[in-house]
């Protein structure tokens, strides 16, 4: 019994605030970190008599996600009111789709998506400790700033078997995501926000378990290991004998531990209802038109055409694709008509050493011009500065920006050929080394790369590794 | 100048924009009979009038307006302890629109909490006395209104029907109501009760003030997604004659509870028509018996969403607890009244899981027979006629015991409000000294058919409403 | 119909304290207006659909540009508390 393997099946909720420039359903600007409270109007505090209007912006946002996420969109689709008392929500339900949602069914990878919709944010409930003014008990301040600001709402089918598979299909998200530029999809600042519905069953099986919803972790890191987490301890339970409890979890990265959030007394009854400020919205030809129109192409597709057009492996293609800000620095640097284009493959790779470099996420932001990047590489291709040499070029770069034939030329970091000037320096290590050189002599090959070193050493890198092995053989007429 | 509070407020507008009559007097005479108003009608009563005198084709005839609708910088409380003190940072667009045709704000009238009632006894304000009998009932919700207009305490007013809150006091105060088309007024402002059913229209003396007070409210409202206006501006009523215009009697909505004198004045105004050359005959509208049992589930349950807001956090009356739960329960407690209470409940219990269905379910299908009732009805007749109220105003406290008798006042009147079509309240008659409404009511947008036969009907009867005034 | 259980369950719901007496009143009253809506009971209704909306505007839809907010200082003018340019309550999870 105890030795059953087990397989995780997770489902993945993802709540996603829209960048439109105006809330969900009024005028208020959206914004991040602003004063409490000074981004709200009648509409979004819920005052008596104030109605929602429907951003068309939104709507907009929410079909180009359906079309991204390949979904059917529903030619009607309609707002339910989800009914219950929080500070954090004004008028006592959030509008929100309920059966009739903006989008059903699609994919994105390898995970089904069962639908997509649309609906308003909470306000921020900002917790201020124990006041004076509410009999020395526990109170905190509302802020309705956030609230109402669009949010889509993505739910998976129960399609993702580990924790790892959920990180690296909510990445393909993001980007997709990005890409589409929705959303600023920032985890840390709430943009965008992930619920995971988590079961286990003996591995081979199709029954599901019991499962448990794991709220609002917002890091990729925390997603993870909070999946983890939840796996281990259901595992845990069920190796115990013990059953495990439909419940909704919150994980603490801090602990690792996972405790119930909702007390069992809060059976809710969300009492939805058609919402009947607003009227169903309807999709025309023209909105399909508009959103259609507005595609760009997205992570998958771009990974193809690396494949196919650039000739990258599929790894490399998906690296740089899945990243928007990789794949559009990348077709920057490519783009870019100087001399001598690069190749795209040593582009890819020195695009990775860049970013192993930098601090951001996005290397367009960075001091180093896509221009530069391509330059680098191609006096790399055409041997006028060798790898070593160019990773310094490219230190250079990434501390002050410039041009990188400019850094060579100032630094006298141009390539060293098979010419006259290395020579001397070849001669100079053979003569430093003579155990060596008998050994090479005899035949064995292994110790030249003492030699290689050597030169390599006194020109600062600049020499080019098989010329010094050329000139070594020649000399000592291997 | 001393009888310009007899003039209808067409007839001022026309005095004004004559140059026989100066606006401000006319706003002083009214505010100064406002101010001593004694049938509780107003709860708040402009201190002056507006510094610039008003300019537009309304010509400064003053307003009186339904406590629910808000009214920057002044008291919209909705009839409701739960608002107390509540002064709105905005203006209701129908109230912001009349204003800019030049209807200045006059005052703020009674009702009955958040519009749920039809007596105007469930005011936190206390109730509103019908002019006609002071130990009487003006109706509800918009009593206020329905009173300040009857006893000429104001020339007219704005009231909502939900159900019947505007026609029903209309009828028990012998003056004109007019519910309007679902849409054709902006809702955006105007304290809800229940959002798929809440209509704002005139109360007035006769029905060409309700059609040109009407004229200055209709209009599509970018903030209110389900407004829509009306197709055609509308005319001032002009028509005499009655002749081939076809009146529905329902078969399946007279007779039940009705008072005899009701049924003789609506009877003998029938005759009326007939004279006028108009027909009547029987009309099926085999589902609006079902209409109050279907409307007692979806206003209620819309109700109980729309006041979920009053949580003691933003605005109102908040009653101080150390916990969150005990804030809400106790701030909703003591801030709404007994009536609003018993609504939330009935309409949280319909909504709640396991109910849906068999109440919220099952009246929204209801609701879609008789619209479909009526549209098959206004292919074999014009209009449908029925009595307003079943009867005519009731004393006070005679049906505050017993909510489903007071339920039953909406009657006649919550078929229409289902089905989203105008329908306007006229006075036909007398019963026992009191006045009774005749509703006529005509398909979605036909409000300018339907003002035009109210007006015929109107001149016909002749009815006298002096008896109010004092 | 309704009984006290169901009375204060969905008070609770509804968010609104009810004293003894008041959901003894609340029980029979509610349990004789739900006996006259049982009346739509009696209807067949089966293929009608559900009308939402009466009027159909579809597409009521608003362009996304901003209008001004209110001023803090109106949209704080009503609160019953406030504190840190916020609306003051007592903490949910005391709750």
């Amino acid at each position: 019994m105890s030795d059953v393997a087990y397989e995780a099946v997770i489902g993945l909720e993802i709540h996603v605030q829209l960048s439109t420039r105006t809330k969900m359903f009024c005028g208020c600007e959206l914004g991040f970190g602003e004063p409490p409270n000074t981004r709200t109007c009648e509409v979004c505090l819920g005052l008596p008599g104030a109605l929602p209007v429907a951003n068309a912006e939104a709507i907009h946002f929410g079909l180009m996600i359906g079309l991204a996420l390949d979904c059917d969109l529903a030619p009607r689709s309609i707002f339910h009111r989800k009914n219950y008392f929080y500070p954090d929500l004004p008028k006592g339900y959030q509008i929100s789709q309920y059966d009739e949602p903006l989008c059903r069914g699609g994919k994105l990878g390898d995970v089904r998506i069962h639908r997509v919709h649309l609906e308003e944010d909470a306000a921020k409930l900002i917790h201020l400790g124990t006041s004076g003014r509410l009999h020395g008990s526990e109170a905190s301040i509302v802020d309705f700033n956030r609230g109402g600001t669009p949010l889509a709402e993505i739910v998976t089918e129960p399609d993702l078997r580990s924790a790892e598979d959920a990180g690296e299909w909510l990445r393909l998200l993001r980007t997709t995501l990005r890409r589409l530029g929705v959303s600023d999809v920032n985890m840390e600042e709430g943009s965008l926000r992930c619920d995971a519905n988590i079961s286990i069953r003996p591995a081979g099986t199709h029954e599901l378990g019991t499962k448990t919803e794991l709220k609002n972790m917002n890091s990729f890191r925390f997603i993870e290991r909070g999946i983890r987490a939840e796996i281990a301890r259901q595992e845990a339970l069920l190796r115990a004998g013990e059953p495990v409890v439909q419940e909704t979890l919150h994980f603490d990265p801090r602990t690792e531990a996972i405790t119930s959030l909702r007390s069992k007394e809060e059976a809710h009854d969300y009492r939805y209802f058609p919402e009947p400020d607003l009227t169903p919205v309807g999709i025309t030809d023209a909105m399909l038109e508009r959103a259609r129109a507005a595609m760009p192409e997205l992570p998958a597709a771009r990974a193809e055409r690396f494949e196919r057009e650039l000739g990258l492996p599929a790894d490399g293609a998906r690296l740089l694709a899945w990243r928007t800000e990789l794949g559009d620095y990348f077709e920057a640097a490519l783009a870019d008509d100087g001399d001598d284009a690069p190749e795209p493959q040593a582009l890819a790779n020195w695009l990775n050493e860049l970013v192993a470099r930098i601090e951001t996420d996005d290397p367009a932001e960075s001091q180093v011009q896509p221009r530069a990047l391509a330059s680098l590489a191609a006096m790399v291709a055409g041997k006028r500065v060798t790898q070593n040499a160019a990773k310094q070029v490219l230190d250079r770069l990434v501390a002050e920006g410039g041009d990188p034939a400019a850094i060579v030329e100032a630094e006298g970091l141009g390539a060293i050929g098979a010419g006259d000037e290395l020579e001397p320096v070849v001669q100079q290590a053979l003569d430093a080394n003579p155990d060596v050189v008998a050994k090479l002599s005899a035949g064995d090959m292994k110790p030249i790369g003492v030699i290689v070193g050597h030169v390599m050493r006194e020109t600062r890198g600049r020499a080019d590794g098989g010329a010094v092995t050329r000139i070594v053989r020649q000399k000592l007429g291997l | 100048m001393t009888d310009a509070v007899a003039l209808t407020a067409a007839q001022a507008a026309a005095a004004v924009e004559a140059g026989d009559l100066d606006p401000r007097e006319l706003f002083e005479a009214y505010r100064a009979r406002a101010a001593a108003d004694d049938l509780n009608a107003f709860v708040w009563v402009a201190g002056e009038a507006p510094g610039e005198p008003a300019s537009g084709p309304l010509a400064g005839v003053p307003l009186g307006v339904k406590d629910l609708f808000c009214t920057e910088g002044v008291p919209s409380q909705a009839g409701s302890k739960i608002l107390e003190g509540y002064r709105p940072p905005y203006t209701a667009s129908v109230v912001a629109r009349l204003a800019e045709a030049g209807a200045p704000l006059l005052a703020k009238t009674n009702q009955d909490e958040f519009a749920m009632g039809s007596s105007n006894e469930n005011s936190a304000f206390g109730p509103v006395l019908n002019p006609w009998d002071r130990s009487r009932v003006p109706g509800g919700s918009s009593g206020g209104s329905a009173a300040a207009v009857a006893a000429g305490l104001v020339p007219w007013a704005l009231g909502t029907d939900t159900g019947g809150s505007i026609r029903q006091p209309a009828a028990l105060c012998g003056i004109v109501g007019l519910k309007p088309t679902y849409g054709a007024v902006s809702r955006f402002g105007m304290i809800a009760f229940a959002s798929s059913l809440d209509q704002a229209g005139p109360l007035t003396r006769d029905v060409t003030d309700a059609a040109l007070l009407f004229r200055h409210m209709t209009g599509r409202d970018p903030r209110d997604s389900t407004s829509i206006g009306l197709p055609e501006e509308v005319r001032l009523p002009s028509a005499r004659r009655l002749d081939g215009i076809r009146l529905g009697v329902p078969d399946d909505l007279t007779g039940e509870g009705v008072e005899p004198g009701v049924m003789a004045a609506f009877e003998a105004a029938l005759d009326r028509a007939r004279e006028l050359g108009a027909t009547v005959e029987r009309v099926a509208l085999p589902h609006a018996d079902y209409g109050l049992s279907a409307y007692y589930v979806l206003a209620p349950a819309e109700a109980s969403s729309n006041l979920a807001r009053f949580d003691g956090v933003r605005y109102g009356l908040r009653v101080e607890a150390d916990d969150l739960l005990t804030m809400y329960t106790r701030t909703r407690h003591d801030g709404f009244g007994a009536e609003v209470k018993r609504r939330i409940m009935l309409g949280t219990y319909a909504l709640s899981s396991g109910y849906y269905d068999a109440y919220y379910g099952r009246a929204q299908r209801v609701r879609t027979k008789i619209a479909e009732d009526f549209k098959a009805a206004f292919d074999a007749v014009d209009f449908v006629v029925t009595p307003t109220s079943p009867g005519v105003a009731f004393e006070l406290g005679a049906k505050t015991g017993d909510p489903l008798s007071m339920y039953l006042n909406d009657y006649f009147t919550v078929p229409m409000s289902l089905a989203g079509i105008p329908a306007i309240s006229i006075p036909c008659g007398l019963s026992e000294g009191l006045p009774v409404g005749l509703q006529l009511a005509g398909p979605a947008f036909s409000e300018n058919r339907v003002l035009d036969a109210a007006f015929a009907l109107e001149q016909a009867l002749g009815f006298d409403g002096s008896g109010a005034r004092q | 119909m309704i009984d006290r259980e169901q009375v204060l369950h969905v008070a609770r719901l509804a968010r609104l304290s009810l004293s003894d007496d008041e959901v003894q009143q609340m029980a029979g009253e509610l349990s004789k207006v739900l006996g006259h809506i049982e009346k739509i009971a009696e209807l067949d209704l089966d293929g009608v659909p559900p009308t939402s909306h009466v009027v159909e505007v579809p597409n009521a839809l608003r362009p996304d540009e901003p209008r001004p907010s209110l001023p803090r200082d109106v949209v704080l003018a009503a609160a019953p508390a406030v504190a840190d340019g916020g609306f003051l309550v007592p903490s949910p999870q005391a709750g």
